[in-house]
């Protein structure tokens, strides 16, 4: 591991300064959780480690029935499930908060970290993609917001510039007849890295017969977490059934396109990613109907 | 009481070793801070076979806070020279090169160089400018490719050595080995139902949490102090002593607590490198390996090919059985082929064998023992046909081992005659079992359910060299030293032998692993052998102290010593029920009839270390489409002897259940084109977690070893052997379809489910 410096600004503003003068070689650190590790094996290197978890900002957590919900980039996952309304609201990023590393992790592993590091197999993130999240970023320039599909750009990267760091992500509040779900695979029950993960949310008729719409990502199968928008906009409109559950699921796997690596194969993926989408759509329109 | 008369052994006393170690207090080889000690760190080949043309060390020994730089050409050039390691056998030359690649790296991970500077950091930043020059050789890392014509060699001048004759034939076989006994071709033609089939494992590793550890201090009067964590101290000053020429008189190795050894802790790795380092400096310097370098550059068990063919009679007798046998040895010769070859059938009486074994050498990591190694590759491959051959004449496969169980006075086809085992009442005890007994109910989710059982032996070796001090203290309790390293329980399970022996309590014992130069040599703690070897010396121990305890109360009590009985923990003078103790009574006056009361005793018994054999059954669920495979019940049975201490005996048969678990369903050493693992971490390198395992059910069989005074048989190694047969029996049970390698991770599980209409 090399030598780095290390900074605690207490302000946005503050932050963006110290990225902006450091350039590419600043990192931001949350919970750390992915950070240090690459760090200490020497898969990273930096000059300067921006600690943002003093701003406040960072760590607001804030939910309304109306609104949504409003969570700091450095928030970690057991405040976010800890909070009963929040839980209660949106269990479909629960699925995925719950899951990442284990619970010593979610003492201090936060959604932004995850989406941050883009990583292709970052749980929460097809979770963040189905509910419709957006992402506030600081910069130089003042703010801006980019959706949360489109906030990985390749294995490791985002739309951040230099200078550019996550403030906080949004979620708008859950409609009524409606439902989201996570599910990955991982060989063992615990302590892995998805083969394939699988969100999806739904909104049902009033009769809960049929979908009004749905929204359908993957994990583990491309560069980045993947939107697979023609999957979800198949369900609006179809009845809950069998069939449609199986089309949703068919252009899932056709939209992915996975590697083989030590995790699984490419084919295997293609399957698990039908198997999945199916068992996660029928997740979700139970929870709709609850 | 217990049972058998016994007063200590067979009860459960806290180990002496417990509180220090749930309190963190024990100290481990990372412990380790000496005054000015220097930190190392090892440069490691980034290719699995090249030719090393240069090193230049030049910029890592300008950098700042380097203190030393070495490679394999600061250590003495050394003949070839075979040395019995406990668990294997070494050539000295080979264990040279594999501490410092001289000439070639064989394999991703092969150290090149070894760094001493002020701290770690700055240690790991010099292996980086050490620049090593490479011409890059095609490499070859599969068994069966390394041995067809052709394939990339790793040694030039090793030629094949076939059936004890060496030939002129330059190839990585290193060695072919036949054991024959009777006529398999006429055992196959009496026989009704004949079952060939092929099988392949593949690489894996101990997975022990402490990584290796050395801390070395080489002093001013060429005396060499080595902290470390081994199976065995003793076999780690031989080590030292050869690979760096020296006399074993200037070596003392420091046993340290271990964090898991399996087999893996035995060869070394970083003590020669510590030790040239600290020769250079003047200074202690201690290494630690990284996990990756643990997977990379240490030594797991082998990937295998394995053809097995049995058959039997339509009324349930097996006839004949051949066996080819072809072991990764890595790097080195050297695999435990020869082992699994005096395993694979033995559970079985079948009068007609056949078996041929290949030591093949590939570009991985040199192969290390791994509990009853080679054992488990050859059951899956012999349990998995005897079930089958049970399912095809319709009988139960419990039933079918029973009537074809070794027992005393079998061959086994490698020579030698069981003594009195405990093969089939270990078999019949899982027979009985509730868990056999009940029924498997269905599955409520869309998924299939199945039962599978297999068996296993392992050899458990005889006995070895062992040695022992006691001294008494005043109120009665013992100071007992030993050179058996603490793995597995073994300082409760030798000290309660002492206990029993002299009628005192488990806890009256303070049992101590001390280094090299405070006891007398000690074999390594392996091979299933330390409760039964050392334990036969602190039995031996226990009959010396009564001896001695005789003479003292015969001074004390002005009596002859020949007419001092000693039962039931009491000394007494035959013609005078006045004149007793017990032998803590008499341990307060003994001091003043002839000075302290000390004993030294060493051992080396002849007789059996007691083989060992166990039968496992296993429920499974498995999800149809993701190839998942969850256990549901686990019950290992297993022949113990006689159990010291139930919960050890116990906990070392779920212990080793749930590595053969992991060795069954996702622990593989997934290798790319390059030659490179690409798991090298514990976090895709997949054993098993808690939540991945049933509590681990356990039956203890006791059929005495008829060698040792209290009747041990080592119990470490074979519940390894099963379980990953138990499992490919239970998942066909499940499914209708046959795995024949491994691992059963998911990805394969589903293929050929959807391959053959699973």
């Amino acid at each position: 591991m090399h030598a780095f410096d290390y900074a605690t600004p207490e302000s946005v503003a503050d932050a963006v300064v110290m990225l902006s003068d450091q350039g590419k070689n600043a990192c931001v650190l949350a919970g750390g959780t992915d950070l240090i590790v690459q760090l200490r094996e020497n898969r990273r290197r930096t000059d300067l480690v921006v600690d943002v978890k003093r701003i406040a900002e960072l760590n607001a957590l804030s939910y309304d029935a109306a609104t949504g919900v409003t969570i700091g980039a450095a928030v970690p996952c057991y405040r976010i499930y800890g909070d009963a309304e929040i839980a209660a609201a949106y269990p479909g990023l629960m699925d995925a908060a719950r899951l990442v590393g284990g619970t010593g992790i979610q003492g201090r592993a936060s959604l932004g970290g995850n989406l941050c590091n883009a990583s292709p197999a970052g749980d929460t993130i097809p979770p963040m993609i189905v509910l419709s999240g957006e992402a506030e970023i600081a910069g130089p320039n003042g703010t801006r917001k980019v959706a949360v599909e489109d906030f990985c750009t390749a294995p490791g990267r985002t739309v951040l510039e230099v200078g550019e760091f996550l403030v906080s992500l949004h979620f708008p509040a859950p409609v009524p007849n409606s439902g989201a779900f996570y599910r990955r695979f991982i060989p063992r029950n615990e302590m892995d890295i998805a083969v394939v993960g699988v969100g999806a949310s739904v909104v049902l008729s009033e009769d809960r017969s049929s979908f009004v719409s749905a929204r359908i990502a993957v994990g583990a199968v491309a560069p980045t977490p993947l939107f697979v928008r023609e999957a979800g906009d198949a369900l609006a409109g179809q009845p809950v059934s069998d069939e449609s559950i199986q089309r949703a699921a068919d252009l899932a796997r056709d939209a992915a396109r996975p590697i083989s690596d030590m995790r699984g194969t490419a084919e295997y993926r293609k399957h698990l990613t039908s198997v999945l989408t199916r068992r996660v759509v029928e997740g979700a329109v139970q929870r709709a109907k609850e | 009481m217990s049972q058998n008369g016994h007063k200590v052994i067979g009860t459960r006393p806290i180990r002496h070793d417990g509180v220090d170690k749930v309190t963190g207090r024990a100290i481990y080889g990372a412990d380790i801070q000496l005054t000015g000690l220097l930190h190392g760190a090892i440069k490691r080949s980034p290719h699995p076979h090249a030719r090393i043309k240069n090193i230049d060390t030049s910029r890592a020994e300008a950098h700042p806070g380097v203190r030393a730089v070495v490679t394999a050409h600061d250590l003495p050039q050394i003949a070839d020279k075979l040395a019995d390691l406990g668990e294997a056998i070494v050539n000295l030359r080979d264990a040279s090169n594999n501490v410092l690649a001289y000439g070639k790296v064989l394999y991703k991970g092969h150290a090149v160089s070894g760094v001493a500077a002020i701290n770690l950091h700055v240690a790991q930043e010099a292996v980086e400018l050490i620049d090593v020059e490479y011409e890059v050789l095609p490499h070859v890392t599969g068994v069966l490719e390394a041995m067809e014509d052709g394939a990339p060699i790793l040694h030039e001048d090793m030629k094949t050595t076939s059936m004890g004759e060496e030939t002129d034939k330059v190839s990585n076989v290193a060695n072919h080995f036949q054991h024959k006994m009777g006529e398999p071709d006429d055992g196959f033609a009496e026989a009704d139902v004949v079952i060939e089939r092929e099988f392949t494992t593949q690489t894996v590793h101990q997975g022990y949490i402490e990584t290796h550890n050395a801390t070395a201090h080489w002093n001013e009067e060429g005396q060499l102090t080595i902290w470390t964590s081994t199976q065995g101290a003793f076999s780690v000053r031989d080590q030292m002593s050869e690979i760096l020429q020296m006399p074993v008189s200037k070596v003392k190795i420091v046993p340290l607590e271990i964090g898991g050894g399996f087999g893996g802790k035995i060869s070394v790795y970083l003590d020669p490198v510590a030790a040239l380092l600290s020769k250079r400096t003047g200074h202690p310097v201690k290494m630690t390996m990284t996990r990756d370098e643990v997977f990379e550059g240490t030594g797991p068990t082998p990937g295998s090919y394995l053809k097995v063919k049995m058959g039997a009679t339509s009324d349930g007798r097996l006839t004949a059985a051949t066996a080819y046998m072809a072991y990764e040895a890595g790097a080195y010769p050297g695999s435990p082929v020869g082992a699994g070859a005096g395993c694979i059938f033995t559970p079985y009486d079948i009068p007609n064998v056949q078996i041929d074994g290949y030591d093949v050498c590939v570009n991985k990591p040199k192969t290390n023992a791994y509990r009853a190694p080679g054992a488990t590759n050859a059951a899956y491959a012999t349990e998995t046909v005897v079930d089958e051959i049970s399912e095809k004449l319709g009988v139960d496969p419990l039933e079918f081992r029973v009537k074809n169980g070794a027992k005393e006075g079998t061959r086994r086809a490698d020579g030698p005659v069981h003594p009195r085992i405990g093969c089939i009442e270990t078999t019949e005890a899982a027979l009985n079992s509730e868990h056999y007994r009940s029924s498997l109910a269905k599955s409520g989710n869309g998924k299939v359910r199945g039962r599978g059982v297999a068996s296993g032996y392992w050899f458990n070796f005889n006995g070895g060299r062992s040695a022992i001090s006691v001294s008494i203290n005043p109120d009665g309790t013992i100071n007992m030293l030993e050179g058996s390293t603490d793995i597995g329980g073994t300082r409760a399970s030798i000290a309660m032998q002492l206990a029993e022996t002299i009628g005192l309590e488990a806890t009256d014992i303070k049992p101590y692993v001390v280094d090299t130069d405070s006891i007398g040599y000690t074999d390594v703690t392996g091979g299933s052998r330390t409760t039964f070897g050392t334990g036969y010396a602190a039995h031996a121990t226990g009959q010396a102290l009564i001896r001695e305890m005789k003479e003292r109360a015969s001074k004390l009590w002005d009596v002859p010593a020949d007419a001092i009985d000693f039962e039931d923990g009491v000394f007494s003078y035959r013609d005078d029920a006045e004149k007793r103790g017990s032998f803590k009574e008499l341990a307060s006056q003994a001091g003043d009839a002839g000075g302290p009361v000390v004993a030294q005793v060493s051992t080396n018994p002849d007789g059996s270390g007691g083989g060992a054999f166990a039968t496992h059954v296993v429920d499974v669920e498995i999800d149809r489409e993701t190839g998942k495979v969850d256990i549901l019940r686990y019950t290992a049975v297993q022949d113990a002897g006689t159990a010291i201490h139930p919960s050890y005996v116990e906990g070392q048969m779920q212990g080793g259940v749930v590595q053969g678990i992991g060795w069954g369903l996702n622990e593989e050493y997934i290798y790319n084109d390059e030659g490179s693992m690409t798991n090298a971490s514990f976090l895709d390198y997949r054993m098993p977690t808690t939540l991945d395992l049933p509590m681990i059910e356990t039956i203890i069989v006791e059929v005495p070893n008829e060698s040792h005074p209290y009747g041990v048989r080592g119990v470490g190694e074979v519940p390894i052997v099963p379980p990953p047969a138990a499992l490919a029996n239970a998942i066909y049970d499940a499914t209708g379809v046959r795995l024949r390698d491994l691992p059963m991770s998911p990805p394969r599980v589903q293929k050929a489910l959807a391959e053959n209409g699973g």
